[in-house]
């Protein structure tokens, strides 16, 4: 009986010990010598802590190194929660001080961006680890149960400090084995990722090579600014099977690079993350071989990475909008609307979702849990949980899922998740006196800061103090100053109002 | 005045203020472009020179100077 993730990593290792698990630009590893690596590092792990289901940090950069981490963890039987390197120092103190990690698992060219956390937190440096034959196995993951967390990622907070969606084994078990039934996979799968490890999609890659064998190409942060050469490692390493973020593949479309670099090795193609519009996927349908397969994947971290899918069956003009389909197999879609009750055909409503894929809860956040996983209201006979994505959604004639948009100021932007108001914070707290509203342009995917404020502040001077606290991608593009913020009646600035100007392009 | 080599380094400077362009021998080595920022960049420049780099033609080589973003330039039609 599997009930934990090394479970299933053992039988793959027992099964093709010789075969490639994992490969970065640096070297790779073979399923025995991934399995040794990682077994070490849970020895050492269970030295440093001597319980299990604790949270333990990985501050590394996407590589077989990190993905040994990731392992070891579970080798101990403890909780892997992936950090961002590139995340500013303060976002990292926030999320490590919520965390308390048991420790930090980091190397030598990392280490020092942790600075005093070093102090707080125990940390394990990989480059100093002798990986040996030796050590005894570590135990830690036969103590823990299905139901237990395999890892933490965290996702933007509408308060400023990110919130860690805790996600158990038996979740990663059911979205992995819908997986592998619907898309045919197997170990001849050769994986090339795009996800960085603090992003949950993320997890369809590795566990993959987990469950079955597949080869995971780790394809380095650095070729998706060049496409072309994206298409080439695409080439190089024969890669049939990807899982990437349409704006990758919106770049790819953009500079009609498959009409020169043609890529026979690409079987399976799926994406997720933000909406795929049709116009750039139809270049993709017609410049490569018909028997790739495309399918757009949907859902929130909250339910384990996705729980709709929609295989590509029929043509699309560019201007219709693809659907999201239907639900994954064991998740099922409720569409509730306002009044809780399922939504009939073509009528809006919210996604919510029930199954085993739904998270644990937020890590040490009960009252944000209870408020979005709730009792299923069509069910007062026991306790049942739901999630509440907070997506609208409606199912049309054919009884497929469409996607319509958000009910709060949630976006998706590059692929990446953001609350506004993680950014409205890190404004208002950087700039004294200022008034900050910050809206989402869809037509031209671009974050946009409207601030009232006695004088001009230079946008170099935004950029420079938000790149304290935010992420990257969180950063707006353009910045407008208004004399007087529009307030609603209740005297809260009027959301409304502005992105009503957005929309006839007054902040172009 | 406000030359061609002017417009890159302010196209560049909007992108990452936390960094000195000018001090950089390669911008890809030294990491100061990631592919959120060349993306946007070639939108920037396109959108600036009223040009169109073709995909093929975004390589780490062609964006690691100003010298080499003018060469790329120049190879578009754009003159100083």
């Amino acid at each position: 009986m599997n009930i934990n993730i090394i479970d299933y990593f053992n039988r793959t290792t027992d099964t093709y010990p010789q075969k490639i698990a994992v490969k970065d630009m640096e070297g790779e590893l073979s399923f025995s010598e991934l399995k040794t690596r990682a077994q070490n590092l849970g020895h050492k792990i269970n030295q440093k802590y001597e319980g299990v289901n604790a949270p333990i940090a990985i501050f590394l950069p996407k590589s077989t190194i990190a993905i040994t981490a990731i392992l070891g963890t579970l080798y101990s039987g403890n909780i892997y929660a992936p950090l961002d390197i590139h995340n500013p120092a303060d976002r990292i103190h926030a999320i490590c001080g919520q965390l308390q990690p048991a420790c930090i698992i980091t190397n030598s060219q990392n280490e020092s961006k942790l600075h005093n956390l070093k102090d707080q937190f125990p940390i394990i440096n990989l480059d100093q680890l002798n990986f040996n034959n030796d050590d005894e196995a570590p135990v830690g993951y036969m103590e823990c149960i299905d139901t237990d967390p395999a890892y933490i990622i965290h996702t933007s907070g509408s308060t400023g400090v990110p919130k860690g969606v805790v996600i158990s084994h038996r979740s990663i078990f059911d979205y992995i084995n819908w997986a592998i039934d619907t898309f045919d996979i197997s170990q001849q799968e050769i994986i090339g990722n795009q996800a960085p490890l603090v992003f949950d999609n993320s997890t369809l890659d590795i566990h993959l090579m987990v469950f079955t064998g597949a080869t995971l190409c780790l394809i380095p942060e650095q070729l998706f600014a060049f496409p072309a050469k994206l298409l080439e490692y695409i080439n190089e390493h024969k890669v049939n099977f990807v899982f990437w973020v349409p704006s990758v593949l919106i770049n790819v479309a953009k500079m009609r690079l498959l009409e020169s670099i043609k890529i026979p090795s690409l079987r399976k193609l799926l994406f997720a993350g933000e909406v795929m519009p049709m116009k750039p996927l139809n270049y993709w349908i017609y410049n490569t071989d018909d028997e790739v397969l495309f399918a757009n994947l949907y859902g929130p971290t909250e339910i384990t990475v996705d729980c709709t899918f929609y295989i590509v069956d029929r043509k699309f003009e560019d201007d219709e909008v693809l659907p999201i389909g239907k639900a994954c197999k064991n998740s099922d879609v409720l569409i509730l609307n306002q009044q809780n009750k399922p939504c009939t055909i073509n009528e809006e409503g919210e996604l919510c979702v029930r199954g085993s894929s739904l998270a644990l809860g937020y890590w040490k956040n009960p009252d944000k849990t209870s408020s979005v996983f709730v009792q299923n209201p069509l069910n007062t006979s026991y306790p049942e949980k739901i999630y509440r994505t907070g997506d609208v959604v409606y199912k049309n004639d054919a009884g497929e899922i469409i996607f319509v948009g958000r009910i709060d100021n949630q976006i998706k932007h590059l692929g990446y998740r953001i609350e506004l108001g993680e950014i409205e914070h890190a404004i208002s707290s950087s700039f004294e006196g200022i008034i900050a509203c910050v809206l989402y342009d869809y037509d031209y995917k671009k974050i946009i800061l409207i601030y009232e404020s006695e004088n001009e502040i230079p946008v170099a001077e935004f950029r420079k103090q938000l790149i304290k606290g935010l992420s990257k991608y969180m950063i707006p593009s353009q910045y407008f100053r208004l004399e007087k913020m529009p307030l609603n009646a209740s005297g809260k600035i009027d959301r409304k109002a502005l992105s009503n100007r957005l929309k006839k392009k007054e902040f172009t | 005045m406000n030359t061609v080599e002017d417009k890159i380094l302010t196209l560049l400077q909007e992108a990452r203020p936390e960094f000195d362009f000018e001090d950089s021998e390669d911008f890809i080595t030294d990491g100061m472009l990631d592919s959120f920022d060349v993306v946007q960049l070639v939108t920037s420049l396109d959108e600036t020179f009223g040009i169109s780099i073709d995909g093929t033609d975004i390589l780490p080589e062609n964006f690691g100077s100003v010298d080499k973003i003018m060469a790329l330039l120049h190879k578009n039609g754009v003159t100083t």
